[in-house]
Formats: C-alpha cells, structure tokens, sequence
C-alpha cells in the first residue's frame, strides 16, 4: 500500500472522528441547561409524538429497499464496463445491453405489479 | 510491508471488535451500525490488498445498500420481546460454537494450501493498466455467462421480494 497517497483519507476518517466530539461539547459548554417535561419528550417533527416508539412499518418499504439494492448493484457493473468501454467495443455493449434489459424487465415487473405506488 | 503488516492487523481487530460488538448489542440498531463499522474495516482491508474496486463495492452495495434492507427489517419486525417467547437457547450455542470452529477449520487449511500471493502489488496487475481495468476486462470477456446470470439473479430477487410482500387477498 502506497500510504502517501491514502493520507488524505486518513485525514478525512479523523476529521470525521473529531466533528461530533466537538460538536457536542462545544453545545454542552455553550448552551443553558434548563429541562421541562415537554422539552424532554420524544421529538417527532415537532408534532405531539404517539404510539409507541418501536412501531411496525409497511412492508411496502422493504420493497423499495429491495429495489434500491437490485439498482445499486447494477451501477456496481455500470462502472468498470464503463471505463474499459473502448476495449470492450461492440461487443460489450451487447453484453451490457442484455443484463440493462433484463434489470429492465424487473423494473417493469415492479411498475406493473404497482410496487412503486403508494397507496 | 512492515507497515502493511501493521494495518492489517489494527483493520483485523477494529473488524473482529465491530463484530463481536453486533452478536452482543440488544438493541438492533445498535447491531447495525456497528455492522457498518465492521463493513469499513474489511473495504480497508481490501484497498491494503490493492484490490480497490472490490472495497469501494463493499461500500457501496454493503455499508450502502444492505445496510439500508438491514434497517428496513428492523423497522418491520416487532419489538423483541414482546411476541410469544422463543425457546430457551441452550444448545444454540453448542452448536454455533462447533459451525464456528468447523468454519475456522476449512478457511485456514484452505489459506494454508494456496500459497502466498506473489509480491510487488499493482505492479503484478501487469499492461492493462490497473485494479479495476483488470477486472473489468476479466469479468467481460472471461466471465461473460456468470455476468449475464447476475441480471437474471437480480430479476428473481425482485419478483420475490413483491411476491412476498403482497397484501394477502
């Protein structure tokens, strides 16, 4: 490993580290403290929160959660045919237009079957 | 190499200390994220490989997209604990015990018998230009049908998912 040229990741990885140390104490040391029963209720987008915290979700997310990663795997084969593009020539993109046209009818399939809406 | 060396073994034990963390936690969301630590820790172990590609993937299809599923199920299941309770887990971990140590067993023999990777990293990696040129090449041209099954894999996963998910009629 060439570790001059992972240095700035590493940078990064202790930039991100550090930031919410930081953060939080510089709010602990900055902000007054003074806690009521409403300020330390559960906060839901500032409406009134109900029900349970460990609530049960619609099945329908899990679904786009499939979908997302079904797509998310194809850009993972999008990218290397992508860069050896001119090697690969005609006959790649043949190959990638099969695979986009199969991932194309697992779309439709999705469409149809109204996966995508949200009823 | 000494260097090398030494960051694979601090990579190696911020991933075994992640995963032991995620078999511990209570709270599955703990579990989770601490999934995704151990998710970075192998991508660094694979860019310490010079296999570049394969760990970007790691973090884009795993710390991405499976971690996303992962929170989606638990967002689905119920709270532990308050369904019917589940059988007392007494030889579970016997028997995870014993898969653990047989799993161990084969992936050693196995790293024992295939050789030491040549040295010199990307220089091996030859013309072809780089990591992710070989693969692409690789995957391409050699690999063509395991390639084209992957869509068809993806397919079968999606119609599953739906079919599963269906409202009951």
């Amino acid at each position: 490993m060439t570790s001059v040229g992972y240095l700035p990741i590493l940078i990064f990885i202790l930039i991100a580290l550090a930031f919410p140390f930081i953060a939080f104490f510089l709010a602990w040391f900055i902000r007054p403290n003074r806690p009521e029963a409403v300020k330390l209720e559960r906060y839901e987008c500032g409406i009134e929160s109900s029900g349970e915290v460990w609530g049960r979700y619609s099945v329908q997310y899990y679904v786009i959660a499939v979908l997302f990663l079904i797509f998310d795997v194809e850009t993972v084969f999008l990218f290397p045919w992508a860069v050896r593009y001119d090697a690969l020539g005609l006959f790649g993109l043949i190959e990638m237009g099969i695979f986009i046209l199969i991932l194309v009818v697992a779309y439709a399939y999705a469409w149809k079957k109204g996966a995508l809406e949200w009823a | 190499m000494e260097a090398q060396f030494l960051m694979f073994l601090a990579l190696a034990a911020v991933a075994l200390a992640a995963s032991v963390m995620v078999i511990t936690r209570r709270n599955l969301v703990h579990s989770a994220l601490y999934l995704i630590v151990t998710f970075f820790a192998v991508a660094a172990i694979y860019v310490l490989l010079h296999a570049e590609f394969l760990g970007v993937v790691q973090l884009l299809v795993y710390a991405g997209g499976i971690m996303v599923l992962f929170l989606f199920v638990i967002l689905l299941v119920e709270r532990p604990g308050t369904g019917p309770a589940g059988k007392p887990m007494r030889w579970h971990a016997a028997a995870s015990g014993v898969l653990t140590l047989l799993v161990a067993a084969i992936l050693g023999a196995h790293f024992l018998r295939s050789g030491m990777a040549p040295p010199g990293g990307t220089a091996v990696l030859g013309a072809s230009g780089g990591n992710l040129e070989t693969v692409s090449l690789a995957l391409f041209r050699n690999y063509l049908l395991p390639f084209e099954v992957v869509s068809v894999l993806l397919l079968v996963a999606l119609v599953g998912a739906i079919v599963l998910a269906r409202p009951r009629a």
